[in-house]
């Protein structure tokens, strides 16, 4: 295939950004997006021109590392991440826009890479179970439903990868911030901190700069893990309860 | 496990017999040595002791000692967490933008415990018996039967956290059997268990964040390791967004940075796994062990082109029910499958393997795909003239199980599949070929996890102490959350019960030396103007190593390696071309640093399996194999762990040898047929 990529270029978090235009030839449907971003930086190189920042590690869609705005999708046109998206869901001679994540709370660090540390804050503030290691009981001295433990497993496969806040018009963080309180609060492990968590983790959320909610549900359709809507419902009930509960 | 022969038996072998050294000119000889931590007596009763003998630090006095943590995969969040909760100081370092995004997030398949749930036999005898053998007798006995031992409290440990392993219907944890293993002792989470895993040490390591105790360095490359008279005190670090040169110094260094993998440029570790943290330690004095040992995984998915970047693991649960095959004939290989009728067909490892069939261990399952290919009996697309794949299919256990069944079981690996080759594995069967995935050689550590420098432990993937010449399935994570969240905390005290340590100031000679080394290679590579691309001498590395130093090794294929290592390396060094800027993030940097220290480990990785002519675990000699070709090891010549010691730039590495010793267990030859 050929294509025609428009890429967005800065230099460092300050600098002014601008879209750049390059031409790709023999681009195999078989590479992912990534691997033709690699060829593209190898015949950059080739030229003595610095080749594109982009992040990316696992390369298979499961340590949230990737993350870029495809064509204004958050991680292209397919549901899954931009390392599993294949150049075979494009077709020869398109155009192809990449930039990277935008949001008030992720600031671009170079070309499309971004700054997304606020997610670590975010869990932080309240996003575990506290138990010392060693004090832990006989993991069958509690049992947990299987359906509870599945609903918690799916909402804990959340990577982090920012794809929510990226599509998001407001830049909100409410579907990964739902996702963990979720996932915590299915268990009876994490029913002790069940309150202050979802109330501390929402005043996190609100200083990191991340925008509110208003249902539009762009989120959801670009999370890579299909994290539900509903999950952000559960954080509303949740904070409601802390809040009956006096917190 | 069926053992038949005693590998004294198996060993004996005419024209072997004598002492060979292949590797003679190419290292020099030096003294023995051994692991002085490990106390005596019973196996079961060594770790109880060393906890009981490991010295106390006063609550009150741990404030005032600091430790720098290498890396936040399990083995390192779980000791930052740990040590954060009890009170020290600690730094944590990861080159990702988060620790959470660790290469152990990747792991699939599971962890063992030897919880015996199932009733079914199982115990930290077995466990421990399971893992020495299946690492062919090179591993260390006390090490094993202490990892077996604190297995089930790991278990404990991440139920707490709210780790949501799958359960039964009601309620009680599942588990299955994994990687041609007799008993059910693998905890999972479905597909993704290292995801949970990782997540619920990364949320502990958050939570210390908040409480004070562990300050995170994310994006930050140690590049370094600061040595002050004969002890690790602290670590260089890059800044990979500003390009800052940072020193940080502490009482103690963990190094928890995972594994080398990625010296084949194609693996299944992520992109940025690297040697650099543990080949810095090395240049200073610490021994690496068993540099050669990598664990070839059998069901990848195979190579499609050039542009390749990385291989993507299958799960190996589906070995259970995928039959394995390839074409009888040479001229069917490029026709559909589904057209090359049952008697066609060569089901080879059902044939050769009869007892075990498709569930052989991991290196024999390799092997034998390999051989296959080279006999021009592989299928896919051609990739440099040969196709390398086997067919895995599940026609069959469609039929039994029904779509639905498989759907149930599998369906996440069969979407995954789907996604990175376009097939869809429910009609056409899948595509497989071997690909390096794990190593089992890194720094040499004592029974403490230390390393020969003092103050400096070695954890995870990054030492070489528990899994011998083959690690079995499931129990990696198991050795990562070991030794961090039981061992390291009892066996650091003990070394910190020593402190306070005297202050390390950013003018100390030591200090200045490493940051000046770090600024010169930098320096190096910016201004070097040459003609190639980082990348295209990794693929280099990687296609020499794979050749001559992957699953099948010879003398002469070991030799030639070195040779065409060393002068890549040195036109490496005159030719490489990096562009850009120190003080921002630069990738092609941060690969060229990699690269380098990639480039030495090569050519130790085959200085040492040349100095091993035996063939065990995963790593085949070809001048070592009994008549019907399987692997033959040397007990009487090669039980011994190879700890190489660095003696200078273009200097043979001194081999000091440990003898593995067992009281707890009899050495066997393997046998699978
Ligand atoms: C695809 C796949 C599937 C697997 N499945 C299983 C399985 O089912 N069961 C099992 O038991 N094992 C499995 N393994 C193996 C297992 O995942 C790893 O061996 C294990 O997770 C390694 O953990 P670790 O903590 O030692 O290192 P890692 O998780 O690799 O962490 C390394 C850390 O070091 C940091 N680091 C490295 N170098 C530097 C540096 N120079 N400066 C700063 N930081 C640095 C990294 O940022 C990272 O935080 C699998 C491996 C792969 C690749
Ligand atoms: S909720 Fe989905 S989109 Fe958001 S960070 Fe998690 S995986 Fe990514
Ligand atoms: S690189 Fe890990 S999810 Fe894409």
């Amino acid at each position: 295939m050929k294509l025609t990529l428009k890429i967005w270029r800065q230099a460092g978090p300050d600098a002014e950004g601008a879209m750049h235009t390059y031409d790709l030839d023999d681009v195999s449907e078989d590479m992912s997006f990534l691997e033709m971003l690699d060829v593209l930086n190898e015949k950059l190189i080739e030229r003595d021109e610095e080749p594109i920042a982009f992040d990316s590690d696992c390369r298979e869609g499961i340590c949230g590392m990737c993350g870029l705005m495809i064509n204004g999708d958050a991680h292209g046109p397919e549901v899954t991440t931009t390392c599993q998206l294949h150049m075979r869901s494009f077709s020869d001679g398109e155009t192809i826009t990449i930039e990277p994540w935008r949001a008030d709370a992720f600031p671009v660090l170079k070309d499309l890479c971004v700054d997304r540390s606020a997610f670590d804050r975010l869990i932080a503030s309240g996003g575990y179970i506290s138990v010392n290691t060693g004090s832990a009981p006989e993991a069958h001295s509690v049992l947990v439903p299987r359906d509870d433990a599945l609903r918690a497993f799916n909402v804990a496969t959340c990577i982090g990868c920012g794809a929510c806040v990226a599509a998001c018009p407001n830049g909100s963080a409410s579907l990964f911030m739902g996702a963990k309180i979720t996932h915590l609060g299915e268990l009876p492990q994490g029913q002790p901190e069940r309150d202050n968590r979802v109330v501390n983790m929402v005043a996190q959320h609100d200083h990191e700069g991340f925008g509110g909610c208003t249902n539009i549900g762009q989120c959801t359709a670009a999370c890579p893990k299909e994290i539900p809507l509903d999950v952000i419902s559960q954080l509303n009930k949740d904070l409601r309860t802390a809040m009956r509960h006096g917190h | 496990m069926p053992d038949t022969t005693s590998a004294a038996d198996a060993s004996r072998n005419a024209e072997l017999d004598g002492e060979y050294d292949d590797a003679a000119g190419y290292y020099t000889p030096g003294e023995p040595i051994r692991d002085t931590k490990a106390p005596d007596g019973p196996v079961d009763q060594r770790w109880s002791t060393r906890k009981f003998e490991a010295r106390l630090v006063n609550p009150a006095n741990r404030r005032k000692l600091s430790v720098i943590i290498v890396g936040t995969g399990l083995a390192g969040a779980s000791a930052a967490a740990t040590l954060g909760e009890a009170g020290y100081r600690v730094k944590s370092f990861c080159y990702q933008d988060s620790p959470r995004r660790a290469h152990s997030i990747a792991a699939q398949g599971g962890i063992n415990a030897a919880k015996n749930y199932k009733e079914d036999g199982d115990s930290t005898h077995r466990l421990f018996y399971d893992t020495v053998k299946g690492g062919d007798y090179r591993s260390r006995e006390s090490n094993v039967y202490r990892l077996a031992e604190v297995s089930v409290n790991i278990i404990d440990q991440c139920v707490a956290q709210g780790v949501p392993f799958a359960r039964e219907y009601g309620g009680l944890l599942d588990n299955r059997s994994f990687g041609g293993v007799q008993v059910s002792r693998t905890f999972y989470a479905r597909g993704q268990t290292g995801q949970q895993l990782l997540i619920g040490a990364y949320q502990a390591l958050e939570r210390q964040v908040a409480a004070g105790t562990v300050e995170t360095f994310t994006r930050h490359e140690m590049l370094e390791l600061i040595v002050v008279d004969g002890k690790a005190r602290g670590i260089v670090a890059r800044d990979m967004v500003t390009g800052a040169i940072e020193t940080h110094t502490a009482d103690v260094v963990v190094l928890a940075s995972g594994g080398y993998g990625n010296v084949f440029y194609l693996s299944t570790n992520a992109m940025g796994c690297n040697v650099t943290a543990s080949w810095r330690a090395y240049r200073k004095g610490a021994y690496m062990g068993n540099p050669c040992y990598t664990q070839i995984h059998p069901t990848c998915i195979p190579v499609s082109g050039a542009h390749q970047s990385k291989l993507t693991l299958m799960s190996e649960s589906l070995r259970n029910d995928g039959r394995i095959w390839v074409p009888k004939n040479k001229a069917d290989c490029d026709k559909d499958p589904r057209d090359i009728p049952e008697e066609d067909r060569d089901y080879y490892l059902e044939r050769i393997y009869p007892s075990f069939g498709n569930l052989v261990p991991r290196d024999i399952a390799s092997r034998a795909a390999k051989n296959v290919c080279d006999e021009g009996r592989g299928v896919g697309p051609e990739v440099d003239g040969v196709r390398r794949g086997v067919y895995l299919d599940f026609s069959a256990a469609i039929e039994r199980m029904g779509r639905d069944g498989i759907q149930e079981k599998y369906d996440n690996l069969f979407d995954m599949y789907e996604r990175i080759t376009g097939e869809n594995p429910y009609e056409v069967p899948m595509r497989i070929y071997p690909a390096v995935h794990y190593v089992m050689g890194g720094l040499w550590v004592d029974y403490d996890l230390q390393s020969t420098i003092p103050g400096l432990f070695v954890t995870g993937e990054a030492n070489f102490s528990d899994h011998g010449a083959n690690r079995l399935g499931a129990s990696a994570l198991m050795q990562g959350l070991a030794d961090g969240y039981f061992v390291l905390p009892h066996t650091i005290r003990d070394y910190l019960a020593d402190g306070p340590f005297e202050h390390v100031g950013d003018d100390h000679p030591a200090v200045v030396e490493a940051r000046e080394s770090v600024q010169s290679r930098i320096d190096h590579f910016l201004g070097n103007n040459g003609t190639r691309s980082v990348d295209s001498y990794h693929r280099e590395l990687g296609n020499i190593m794979w050749e001559f130093c992957g699953m099948e090794r010879t003398e002469d294929g070991l030799k030639k390696a070195i040779d065409l290592i060393r002068t890549l390396k040195d036109d490496f060094w005159r030719n490489v071309k990096v562009l850009g800027e120190a003080e921002t993030i630069n990738q092609s940097l941060e690969k060229a640093g990699r690269v380098a220290d990639f480039m030495e480990l090569g050519e130790l990785m085959c200085i040492d399996a040349l100095n091993r002519r035996e063939s065990c675990g995963g790593h085949f000699r070809g001048e070592s194999q009994t008549e019907d070709g399987e692997a033959l090891r040397h007990d009487d010549q090669y039980a011994y762990v190879a700890a190489w010691e660095f003696t200078g730039d273009d200097q043979p590495p001194v081999l000091h040898k440990e003898d593995l010793v067992y009281t707890a267990i009899e050495m066997k030859q393997r046998s699978y047929k």
